[in-house]
C-alpha cells in the first residue's frame, strides 16, 4: 500500500500498540487531538486510551528517564523526544542512566525503549529545531541508532525498534514526512545492522544518511544520464552499522562518497571514511569524499539554509571530483 | 499514627537486624578499603541507616527503589543480599553487575533495586517512571526515590515532582537531608525541601532521620497512599552523615564540636535501643543478630576477596554490538 512516512509510523504505532498492550507511547502533545505536531500520534488516544497514550509536561528529563525507568519495570515505552534538539535538556538520562543499565547492571536489565525524535533542517527552523545529531548518539555505547529514509524502512525498523530490548533511537527527519512509497501490509520486520541500496552502481560509492540518501540517488539519476553508474547505499541504521555492504560495494567501485547532513567534525561521515581507509585501504582508487553540512549551526534564513543542507549539486560534483581524482 | 503503632518482636528485631547489618556492612568496607583491597570511590551511610530501613521495611520485591551514590544501605534495607553485595564492591564476576557497577551503580533487579546512581538527582526520572510501570500495570506497586539534600536541588528532581503530581504516580520521594552536599553545608533550613516538593501538590512531612519509628511511621502513610491510588508523598528525613562525602574525606569544612554532637546524638541505632518501643527487643536477642551479622560478613568478606575477577572477554559482554576485533 502507497503510504507516507508520517503515515507508515502512525500505523506501526497503532500495530504495535494493539499487538502488545506493554507498548505504551509517551511524551509532549501525544494525546492531543491532532497527534502532535505532524499528527504522528493521531488516533491512538481514542483507539487505546489515556493510559497507554499518555500526555506529558514539557520535561524532557522526566519524560526520557520515566521511560527508562518504564521500560526497567515492565512497559515498553516509545517516548518522543519532539525534536533531537532537546536532546541538549535530557542528555544525562540518555548517556548516563539507559544506555548504560543493560552493561553497568551486568546484564540483569533490559531497557526497552524508543526515543523517537525529529531532525533535520528544512523549513526555517532555525538553530534549535534543525540538527542532525545522530553522530552524537551513535557515539553512545548501548544506543542503537536508526534513521530511515522512506516510508517502508520506517514502517520495518520502528517495528523492530519497538520489539528490541535495547534502546533505540528513532530518528524521523522532519523534511520526509510526507513522502510516500509502497510499504508492505501487515507484519514487517528490518533486522538492524543491514544497509539497504537503493541504486545499484559499478563506477562509485555513494553512502547517504536519512535525507541525504534522497539527494544522493537524485544525483545518481543525473549522472546516469551521463553513463556514470553510481552506486547508492542507504545504512538505514548507524549503530549498529553495516560496514560490510560499505566495505563490499567499496571493493567493487575503488572509490566513495559519505553524504551526511549532519556537521562534519566527527559525523557519520567522519567515521565512515575512518572505517574504510582502515579496513579497505586496498580498495581505494581515490581519497574518500565527505558532503556535509558546514560546521556551523543552522541559519534560520532560508537563503543560508539552502547553503547549509547538501544538494544533489553538491553530491554531483563530489562524485565527479572523485572519478577524476 | 507512629505514637500509636505496635511492633512486635518479629519487626522489631527486622528493622534492628537490617540497621546494624547496614552499619557493619560499611564499617567493614571502610576498613578493607583503607587497606586498598576494593577499587573506585564508596560514600558511607553511617547515621542515616533509619532512613532506609524504615523506608523500605513495608516494601516488597515488587515495589522499587531509585537509589543513590550513598546507595549501601538502601540495597541491604530493599533486600539485596550481603555476598553479592561485597562481591560487587570488590568488582567480582560474581557480583549482581558482574564487577561492572561496583559501589556507585549497583543494582539488583530482582529485589526491586533500580541501581545505586552516580548521577547526583539521576534516580527520580527513573524512579518515576517505575511507578508509571506499576501505574500502568495496576500492580499495586510502589515506587520510591531516595534523593539527597544536594539532588533536591537538581532539575531532574524538580521535573520528577511535577510529573508525579500530574500523572498521580504510586510514588515517594524519600529526601535524606544530611546537611551537606559534598563538601558545602546545604544552606537551606530543616523542612524547606519538604515544603518546596509539597508546593508541587503533593503530601509533604519532615521527620527525624535518626529515628526509626518517625521514619516509618511517615513511609507506612506514603506506601499505603500510593498502593490505594492515593498518588506520591514527599517525605524529608533528616540526620547529618557521620562520615564525609565519600571515603577519605578530610572534612575540613566541617565544625569540629557540631560534628561530635551529630555524631553522638544523631545514632539511629542507639536510639532505637534505648527507645520504649523497642523493649521487647532483649539484649539476648540483640546480641545473637549482631554475632550473626558479624560472622555473615566475615563470610562474605572472605569470599568477596577470593572470587575470581571478570575474564577480559567480559569487556564486551552485556552490550548489544560488539566490535571486538574490528575496532581495536
Amino acid at each position: 500500500m502507497r503510504m507516507s512516512i508520517r503515515e507508515a509510523i502512525n500505523q506501526t504505532l497503532h500495530e504495535e500498540m494493539a499487538r502488545d498492550e506493554r507498548v505504551v507511547v509517551m511524551g509532549e502533545d501525544v494525546a492531543s487531538a491532532q497527534g502532535g505536531v505532524y499528527g504522528i500520534t493521531e488516533g491512538l488516544p481514542d483507539r487505546f486510551g489515556l493510559a497507554r497514550v499518555i500526555d506529558t509536561p514539557i520535561t524532557e528529563s522526566a519524560i526520557i528517564g520515566a521511560a527508562g525507568g518504564a521500560a526497567l519495570t515492565g512497559l515498553r515505552p516509545v517516548a518522543e523526544l519532539m525534536f533531537v534538539d532537546f536532546l541538549g535538556v535530557c542528555l544525562d538520562q540518555i548517556l548516563n542512566q539507559i544506555a548504560k543499565f543493560r552493561y553497568m547492571f551486568g546484564g540483569q536489565a533490559r531497557t526497552p525503549i524508543v526515543i523517537r525524535t525529529m531532525i533535520g533542517a528544512g523549513g526555517g527552523t532555525g538553530p534549535q529545531h534543525s540538527q542532525i545529531l545522530y553522530p552524537l548518539l551513535a557515539a553512545i555505547p548501548g544506543l542503537k541508532v536508526v534513521v530511515p529514509s522512506n516510508a517502508a524502512d520506517a514502517k520495518g525498523l520502528l517495528a523492530e525498534a519497538i520489539r528490541q530490548d535495547d534502546p533505540v533511537v528513532f530518528c524521523e527527519h522532519k523534511a520526509l514526512y510526507m513522502d510516500e512509497c509502497e510499504v508492505p501490509e501487515g507484519e514487517f520486520l528490518i533486522p538492524f545492522g543491514q544497509a539497504r541500496t537503493i541504486v545499484e552502481g559499478s563506477d562509485i560509492t555513494v553512502v547517504a544518511i536519512s535525507r541525504m540518501a534522497i539527494i544522493a540517488t537524485q544525483a545518481a539519476q543525473e549522472l546516469a544520464r551521463e553513463g556514470i553508474k553510481v552506486e547508492v547505499i542507504d545504512p538505514r541504521t548507524l549503530s549498529p552499522l553495516d560496514d560490510g555492504a560499505i566495505l563490499r560495494s567499496l571493493a567493487k567501485t575503488g572509490r566513495l562518497v559519505v553524504v551526511d547532513e549532519a556537521n562534519p567534525i566527527c559525523s557519520m561521515a567522519s567515521e565512515i571514511a575512518a572505517i574504510v581507509v582502515e579496513r579497505g585501504f586496498d580498495y581505494l582508487d581515490a581519497p574518500v569524499r565527505r558532503v556535509t553540512a558546514p560546521h556551523t549551526p543552522v541559519p534560520a534564513t532560508p537563503c543560508l539554509e539552502a547553503l547549509y543542507v547538501p544538494t544533489v549539486a553538491q553530491v554531483v560534483q563530489a562524485i565527479k571530483a572523485t572519478l577524476d581524482y | 499514627m507512629g505514637s500509636l503503632m505496635e511492633y512486635t518482636t518479629q519487626e522489631l528485631a527486622k528493622a534492628y537486624r537490617l540497621m546494624k547489618t547496614i552499619r557493619e556492612f560499611e564499617e567493614r568496607m571502610r576498613s578493607e578499603y583503607q587497606q586498598g583491597k576494593l577499587p573506585g570511590f564508596i560514600h558511607i551511610y553511617r547515621n542515616q541507616e533509619a532512613i532506609a530501613v524504615g523506608a523500605c521495611l513495608d516494601m516488597n520485591n515488587g515495589d522499587y527503589i531509585a537509589s543513590t551514590h550513598r546507595g549501601h544501605g538502601h540495597c541491604i534495607a530493599k533486600g539485596c543480599d550481603i555476598d553479592g553485595m561485597m562481591l560487587e564492591l570488590a568488582c567480582k564476576q560474581e557480583g549482581f553487575c558482574n564487577g561492572k557497577g561496583g559501589s556507585m551503580h549497583i543494582a539488583d533487579m530482582s529485589k526491586g533495586m533500580l541501581g545505586a546512581n552516580a548521577i547526583v538527582g539521576g534516580g527520580p526520572p527513573i524512579a518515576a517512571g517505575a511507578a508509571l510501570s506499576a501505574k500502568t500495570l495496576k500492580n499495586k506497586g510502589v515506587s520510591m526515590a531516595f534523593i539527597g539534600d544536594g539532588a533536591s536541588d537538581q532539575g531532574t528532581v524538580a521535573e520528577s515532582l511535577n510529573l508525579a503530581v500530574v500523572l498521580e504516580l504510586p510514588m515517594i520521594f524519600m529526601y535524606e537531608n544530611n546537611f551537606y552536599a559534598e563538601f558545602t553545608r546545604n544552606p537551606k533550613p530543616e523542612g524547606r525541601i519538604a515544603e518546596r516538593a509539597g508546593a508541587f501538590g503533593m503530601p509533604s512531612i519532615v521527620v527525624d532521620g535518626s529515628d526509626f519509628f518517625a521514619v516509618h511511621a511517615a513511609c507506612r502513610d506514603a506506601i499505603e497512599r500510593g498502593r490505594s491510588g492515593g498518588g506520591p508523598t514527599a517525605i524529608e528525613a533528616v540526620s547529618a552523615r557521620y562520615y564525609g562525602h565519600y571515603e577519605g574525606d578530610a572534612q575540613a569544612y566541617r565544625d569540629t564540636d557540631e560534628m561530635h554532637r551529630q555524631r553522638k546524638d544523631g545514632d539511629p541505632i542507639v536510639k532505637f535501643l534505648a527507645d520504649p518501643r523497642a523493649s521487647a527487643l532483649d539484649a539476648e536477642t540483640v546480641a545473637q543478630i549482631d554475632a550473626d551479622i558479624m560472622s555473615g560478613l566475615d563470610r562474605a568478606v572472605e569470599r568477596a576477596l577470593a572470587a575470581d575477577d571478570p575474564t577480559p572477554d567480559k569487556l564486551y559482554t552485556d552490550v548489544y554490538i560488539n566490535y571486538e576485533g574490528e575496532m581495536r
